[in-house]
């Protein structure tokens, strides 16, 4: 059984004269031990609210419904009290969080927040609390960790920054680690040397990885398994390279069409998904990528597209999906028989047997500057505003 | 342990690759630990209004520490009856001279010497009740601000709860609050000090308590929460500490308020009843009939009250611009 898995998990917003909102609609993935599992998807799909209902840090009010289960280990993290869940936060799961600046506290040296955290769930205190928090510095590459120890946020470089948020993070050796977009607010290089330190821990100590990321640049260099949300509901989930290789659901598709590449011809224009995140259908009423879909047909409108499942690493959520690779005349987009059968394993396989292509494709060298996928797409109002 | 190890290797490698980068492209602060505080602080010392700011304190300070020692005559000494120069009820009251700087009061007492000592009075008064009115207010807002921003729903209680009752307070003008109080208590200096202290209470609870709520939705905050960190401790270690700066820079501008409120009290006569100790604002009431004869003994402790207000006014706003996080670099 997996480390953590998540069914069914549905968080709905409500508030007196404002309109329903279902940020998260039955999402399931699951997660083993030393695996890392992406959650993809533009602003507004619900990545981050999944990972703040996984942590249990939804405000507990009317309003907030959570629903659906999320077995960690034999514990529904939905369901738990809240005095076992505070326990189980940063011990067993702990979380890391996008603006490394704004989630430090200022005023208070990172020695101090680094020990705060062994306090709690290890007990350590004084010196052998300082000798240890220098030692997860210095394993997360902080150089000097005596000295920064005393040190503010502030005085501290983004990269820093977010070094010392995995350190404390990783402090009591959690077994799911979750990363909500944690390279985003650095710049690409720092991006890719944060990457190749969360890969080096998530190897190193067997760590679960979750991976909230609109990039998929990341999802390329990181992840094993990789979901595509898109309105609250996953959409399309494979493992990393038959994602890469043969996208069968026309979202996923469209954002890989939309990164731009370096290796693109001269004049050549991009492809961005037309629309925008707001043109987004009720689930109820057929498939919600519908309205900006290319591949739109009959079938589309009406009842939801259910999961089709092709093998047993991949599903996709459509009724008339992309052809995989290699398959003759690409289905005429009026053609109501959905194509979900198309897929014989063989061209999977053959697909997997050719990684050079693969990785070519989409996957920007690991050291690489990392192409953003949203930057090519227009920007997306927030969730709220949405669904 | 190999593990660890090679990572430790490799990533510092790369950090160290990073840092040389750092230091080329920007100045670092080579000061180890420079807090917000000591930041604010250098902020102060290069503004020039709490340079006059702080001169002008630190005289009052000054003067009302060591002042009494060296005043040539006591303030209690109607030497000018004694010595028949004042006659005030024929409106003879003689200004100054070389003997006498500020000339006499009423009673025939040095007014220089009057004022001097009437420093401690008033800086007394106005830092104790400054104190009472934070530590009150403090409290309360802090509870209100950490039920509301962290306790959920029996917090969100608590705090309207607390904070019906502080707009009652603040409903009523302060003034009259202030001489309620005194009314109610009996006059004297403790009394003072109490209903200036109270009057204050409203907007220290209110401040600290929208600075916690605005503080308790902060990244920092939810990373701690995400941490494990009981509440208890995310309020008094995280939350506070950040919460504190608008409170600092009311309390200075509340001394300055707080020492026109209890001069306002002791010219109403609700102030110290012993009044062999001279205070700037018994001075101020006792000068009142006099105003037609000798208006300066109206002027000076009035100048007095205005400078020392004005010197804290001056402080509190410089450092209200040194600790506003947005001028932070």
């Amino acid at each position: 059984m997996a480390l953590l898995d998540v069914e069914d998990l549905s968080v709905t917003f409500r508030q007196r004269g404002k309109r329903t909102v279902r940020a998260v609609d039955g999402v399931s993935f699951s997660v083993d031990a030393g695996e890392v599992v992406g959650l993809v998807g533009e602003s507004g799909c619900g990545k981050s609210v999944t990972s703040l209902a996984l942590m249990g840090l939804l405000p507990r009010q009317p309003g907030i419904a959570v629903e659906g289960r999320a077995d960690f280990d034999g514990t529904d993290l939905l369901r738990v009290d809240r005095r076992t869940m505070r326990d189980i936060r940063g011990r067993d799961v702990a979380m890391i969080f996008q603006d490394p600046l704004s989630s430090l506290n200022p005023v208070i040296p990172i020695g101090r927040q680094v020990t705060e955290v062994l306090a709690r769930h290890r007990g350590l205190s004084g010196d052998a609390a300082r000798k240890e928090a220098a030692e997860l510095l210095d394993r997360v590459g902080i150089p000097d960790p005596n000295r920064r120890l005393k040190e503010y946020p502030h005085q501290l470089s983004g990269g820093m920054r977010q070094r010392a948020l995995i350190a404390i993070a990783v402090a009591c050796r959690p077994r799911l680690l979750i990363a909500d977009e944690p390279t985003t607010a650095l710049d690409v290089t720092i991006q890719a040397q944060i990457l190749e330190l969360l890969k080096d821990l998530v190897r190193d100590s067997g760590t679960a990885l979750v991976m909230i990321t609109h990039d998929l640049g990341v999802v390329a260099g990181m992840c094993d398994t990789v979901n595509v949300l898109y309105a609250g509901r996953v959409v399309e989930t494979a493992r990393r390279k038959p994602l890469f290789a043969e996208p069968r659901h026309p979202y996923t598709v469209g954002l890989l069409g939309s990164i731009p590449r370096l290796d693109a011809g001269r004049g050549e224009r991009l492809s961005p998904i037309r629309g925008s995140v707001r043109d987004v259908l009720p689930w109820a009423d057929g498939c919600a990528f519908a309205p900006r879909c290319d591949r739109q047909v009959d079938a589309c409108l009406g009842q939801p597209p259910q999961l089709a499942l092709t093998h047993t690493d991949r599903t996709y959520r459509c009724v008339n999906p992309v052809p995989p690779a290699g398959s003759p005349a690409p289905a005429s987009p009026t053609a109501a028989e959905p194509a979900a059968e198309g897929i014989v394993p063989a061209q999977a396989t053959a697909a997997e047997d050719a990684p050079a292509a693969v990785e070519d494709a989409p996957a920007p060298a690991e050291d690489a500057p990392a192409p953003v996928a949203e930057r090519a797409t227009p920007p997306a109002p927030r969730e709220e505003e949405s669904a | 342990m190999v593990g660890p190890m090679t990572i430790t290797e490799r990533a510092r490698k790369k950090a160290e690759k990073l840092d040389r980068l750092g230091e080329l492209s920007a100045a670092r602060d080579e000061e180890r630990g420079v807090s917000l505080w000591q930041e604010a602080f250098r902020r102060l010392r290069r503004n020039p209004a709490a340079i006059v700011g702080t001169v002008v304190l630190g005289l009052f300070l000054l003067v009302a520490i060591v002042g009494p020692f060296f005043v040539p005559y006591a303030p209690t000494d109607t030497i000018g009856i004694r010595e028949g120069l004042v006659k005030s009820g024929q409106g003879i009251i003689p200004g100054p001279s070389g003997d006498h700087w500020f000339g006499f009061d009423h009673q025939g007492r040095d007014e220089f010497s009057r004022l001097v000592v009437g420093a401690r009075q008033t800086l007394l008064v106005g830092v104790v009740s400054t104190l009472i009115g934070l530590a009150i207010g403090a409290l309360v807002g802090g509870v209100a601000g950490a039920a509301a921003g962290l306790g959920g729903r029996w917090g969100r209680w608590i705090d309207t709860a607390l904070m019906r009752v502080v707009d009652m307070m603040l409903a009523l003008p302060s003034l009259l609050l202030a001489v309620s109080i005194a009314a109610l208590l009996g006059a004297s200096l403790t009394t003072v000090m109490i209903a200036v202290g109270v009057v204050s209470v409203p907007v220290f609870a209110r401040l600290l308590r929208g600075s916690m709520i605005a503080q308790a939705n902060s990244d920092y905050v939810l990373a701690a929460t995400s941490l494990g960190v009981r509440r208890s401790k995310i309020a008094i270690g995280h939350v506070l500490p950040n919460s504190l700066a608008p409170v600092i820079v009311q309390a200075t501008l509340t001394l300055a308020t707080a020492i026109i409120e209890a001069a306002a009290l002791s010219f109403l006569g609700l102030g110290n009843p012993d009044t062999a100790i001279p205070e700037w604002g018994v001075m101020l009431a006792d000068a009142q009939p006099y105003l037609g004869i000798r208006p300066a003994l109206a002027i000076y402790p009035a100048v007095a009250i205005i400078i020392t207000a004005l010197g804290f006014t001056l402080l509190g706003e410089a450092m209200r611009e040194a600790l506003d996080p947005k001028l932070r670099k």
